[in-house]
């Protein structure tokens, strides 16, 4: 079973027209300022190379790690694009990455594309560049720490916004989506998080270069440092809505499943291939059962520990 | 014989290269290729002949002179050398980077400013002379290894080069892949360097032979009397196949 | 496993398959929209949209029922919309006491659920008939031409090609950790999760650097062939009389849906 960020994905139907258009907006806009300044600012060697790096981050989100009791951490990739890239560049790339398993593996619908490139590929990459930027001038470990805590947060302003838009959507009810989603996310972040700190001090140790101060990644304005505090800062008001009243938790429970049926399955490419090995509907409603009732179990957990906290 | 000519292919005097980590790739290379020269560049890994094959066509620019096709080698003449000097990498998933066959082969045709016509028919021409013309609408990542070589060959070819630079050829190739490119470098007419390690096929295909070692040229002659030379061999690495 | 199993493509020569790419991207799209744009409960109109799915199946020679089998990918999202049975006022049709708290399930509510599920359910199996019956630099290609920015159609088209080149790193990386994540007799394999994370954070640092290098090698192939920073791409034929009526046609069928969904 995978605790996988890829299940924020979003199929056709679930969004109303208008919500989907207000996504497919403020995601059009963005890709549009990113396509004229990657033009500008990055030289032609750039086009192969975030060719290359999509494929990176959809490659690095099939490396997982086993965690417990069977469940396993993944990266959805947004804050180490960003980091390693520059913002501009990195929305392009996990714009591309969206697109590609929205049309490719229906992994996410296609009117409502705008909505997950939004969610999962520029919000991601606004917290997890701007936080990382107010940190540029510090030491390593300063930067290791919040890299850290933005690709934490970047799950999380990601799993925010989806849910909000479930439920302006008339999908779902938001005192249910909104902790549902927070809680188990708050679990996914933790493996983003430890991936991608790991993954730059890597970097920092074999090629510092890539992330020094002439680098892509230090290229990008203060106006970063503002927008990834600002949007932390609203993804951290909204989430008391995630703080319920104890027995809301049985409810969360009917929710819970949507982000665990499909992690029934075991092996990287499971998520991909498992419609297609012919097994039956019944078989498969089967398993997402068993997938919700040992998720429910961690998410009740998580849930304790969240409330314990605030 | 070979030596002798006066270089009208490729004229490389006094090349210098270092990486910008100091590393000194190429100490004063110099030598001379011809029409119909089929030559083989030898040598241990690391010895500079990578970085070589990237100075033919501007890749990279040390010092030194580079000749092509009687043209001196600088950023104004740089497209016209880079059509003349047909660049094979080592690794076919880098060389070919598109989708498909047919998009890949005529990548080099299309950026050359030819029309969509005379690429077209580039295409089919530089596919027939691999052998591949069933592959054109192929996907990249469906070809085998030895197929994906052989593409790759044809992405250069459809640019009409004058010269066939090729990086390691054989290398990772099952006998029978490797027959047929042997059987392919054999049969195009077309003037050849071509970096390897595989000295079997260096007898078979290459009248004359380039070594290079720490970045310097330390032999330069007929394959055969380079292939007898056990000291010359030895002393640089190498096998006699 | 070889990473060739992401293709979806299968082979053929249907109508299908040969229309063109832009006609067909265009319909997938507008029978999704469609179904998003059909009203909660519009049986009739949901059960054209059904024939209509069915006789693209028909069309493509993959067989009747072909995305049918295929078409759970999204179920276990529907599960987030089981929510508005409860939460959308109406009649209600039963209550539940679970523990402490009491559910009531509503008409209305079951009404949009089920509706959702429709739609979500009719809209993927349209997705996966396009991929299926068009080679995915065709889509590619036909995005270019419907005006998404080449510069986003360039990176998908590289990222199309060596997704097959990195997951085959990824999983051969995955299988050298397996291999060396032995276990003493009676203790678990692998360390702690802190250990385990760094390892699959090494991982992806690995890959990023390969990557990274490996962008550099590309790149001077493309130099060497004649790349001046301005990506050209040929021109796609034109579209074709009979793609242009598969494509009217299809367009009429689903105003006729949406004339049926409103009566």
């Amino acid at each position: 079973m995978h605790l996988s960020p890829l299940h924020m994905h979003i199929p056709d139907g679930f969004l109303s027209l208008a919500i989907s258009i207000i996504c497919w907006a403020f995601t059009i806009i963005l890709d549009g300022v990113a396509i004229s300044r990657t033009n500008k600012s990055l030289g032609e060697r750039q086009v192969p190379l975030m060719g290359i790096m999509a494929a990176f981050i959809f490659a690095a989100q099939m490396i997982n790690f086993p965690v417990a009791g069977g469940t396993s951490g993944h990266l959805l990739g947004g804050a180490l694009a960003a980091i390693t890239l520059g913002p501009w560049a990195a929305m392009l790339v996990m714009t591309s990455v969206i697109a590609v398993q929205g049309l490719l593996f229906q992994d996410g619908g296609l009117t409502v594309m705008g909505a997950n490139i939004l969610n999962m590929g520029l919000v991601t990459v606004v917290i997890g560049y701007g936080l990382y930027r107010s940190v540029l001038g510090r030491n390593q470990t300063m930067k290791l720490v919040i890299a850290g805590l933005a690709a934490w947060l970047s799950v999380m302003g990601g799993a925010l916004l989806t849910s909000l838009e479930l439920w302006l959507s008339g999908t779902a009810k938001l005192d249910i989506v909104i902790p549902a989603m927070l809680s188990v996310h708050a679990l996914i972040g933790i493996g983003e998080a430890l991936i991608t700190v790991a993954a730059l001090a890597f970097i920092f140790r074999t090629r510092p270069d890539l992330l020094g101060e002439e680098s892509v990644s230090a290229k990008g304005g203060r106006g970063w440092a503002l927008a990834g505090i600002l949007v932390t800062l609203i993804v951290v008001l909204l989430s008391p809505l995630a703080s319920v009243n104890p027995d809301g938790l049985n409810r969360v429970a009917m929710d819970l499943g949507f982000i665990t049926t499909a992690q029934t399955a075991t092996g990287p490419l499971a998520g991909y291939n498992l419609p297609f090995l012919g097994k039956t509907p019944l078989s498969r409603i089967a398993a997402g059962a068993i997938g919700v009732l040992v998720v429910l179990g961690l998410a009740f957990l998580a849930g304790r520990a969240l409330r314990k906290k605030s | 014989m070979e030596l002798e000519c006066d270089g009208d292919v490729v004229k490389v005097n006094d090349l210098h290269f270092s990486y910008p980590d100091g590393n000194e790739a190429l100490r004063g290379v110099s030598f001379n290729l011809c029409a119909g020269d089929k030559v083989a560049l030898v040598g241990p890994n690391g010895a500079g002949k990578s970085t070589l094959m990237l100075h033919l066509n501007g890749i990279l620019t040390g010092r030194g002179e580079i000749e092509v096709g009687g043209m001196r080698l600088n950023p104004d003449n740089l497209p016209v050398i880079r059509a003349m000097v047909g660049l094979v990498f080592q690794n076919p998933d880098d060389q070919l980077f598109s989708p498909t066959v047919f998009e890949d082969v005529a990548f080099g045709p299309l950026h050359m400013g030819l029309s969509e016509d005379e690429v077209r028919a580039r295409v089919d021409e530089a596919l027939r002379m691999v052998h591949m013309t069933n592959y054109r609408d192929r996907l990249c990542h469906h070809l085998s290894v030895g197929e994906k070589k052989r593409i790759s060959i044809a992405t250069v070819l459809s640019m009409h080069p004058q010269i066939l630079i090729l990086d390691e050829p054989s290398a990772g190739l099952d006998p029978r892949a490797r027959r047929k490119l042997i059987n392919l470098l054999h049969e195009m007419p077309i003037t050849m360097l071509v970096s390897t390690h595989d000295m079997a096929l260096v007898k078979e295909c290459f009248p004359r032979t380039i070594v290079m070692d720490e970045g310097k040229i330390v032999a330069d002659g007929m394959t055969a009397q380079i292939l007898s030379d056990a000291a010359l061999l030895e002393a640089h690495g190498l096998e006699r196949p | 496993m070889h990473a060739d199993a992401f293709d979806r493509y299968h082979h053929g020569h249907s109508l299908l398959h040969h229309l063109d790419a832009r006609i067909k991207v265009v319909v997938t799209v507008a029978f999704i929209l469609s179904n998003v744009l059909l009203p909660d409960g519009a049986w009739a109109a949901f059960g054209l949209a059904f024939i209509f799915l069915l006789i693209a199946n028909a069309l493509s020679q993959l067989g009747f029922g072909f995305t049918l089998k295929r078409s759970f990918v999204a179920l276990p999202f529907a599960l987030a919309a089981v929510t508005a049975v409860f939460s959308i006022p109406g009649h209600a049709l039963a209550e539940w006491h679970l523990g402490m708290i009491t559910l009531i399930p509503t008409d209305a509510g079951l009404l949009r659920f089920v509706s959702i599920l429709v739609r979500s359910w009719l809209s993927v199996q349209m997705a996966i008939l396009l991929v299926s019956v068009t080679e995915f630099p065709d889509i590619i290609h036909a995005l270019t031409h419907l005006y998404v920015p080449s510069i986003i159609t360039t990176i998908i088209a590289f990222l199309y090609r060596y997704l097959f080149v990195l997951t085959d790193e990824v999983m051969r990386l995955m299988r050298a950790r397996q291999a060396r994540s032995a276990a003493a007799p009676g203790s678990r394999s692998g360390g702690n999760v802190w250990w385990q994370a760094r390892v699959a954070g090494n991982m992806a640092g690995q890959l990023f650097l390969r990557s990274y290098e490996r962008s550099d090698r590309i790149y001077n192939a493309m130099l060497s062939r004649g790349y001046k920073g301005q990506w050209m791409a040929m021109h796609v034929q034109r579209i074709q009389l009979r793609d242009w009526l598969v494509g009217v046609a299809a367009v009429c069928g689903l105003i006729v849906m949406q004339i049926v969904g409103r009566l």
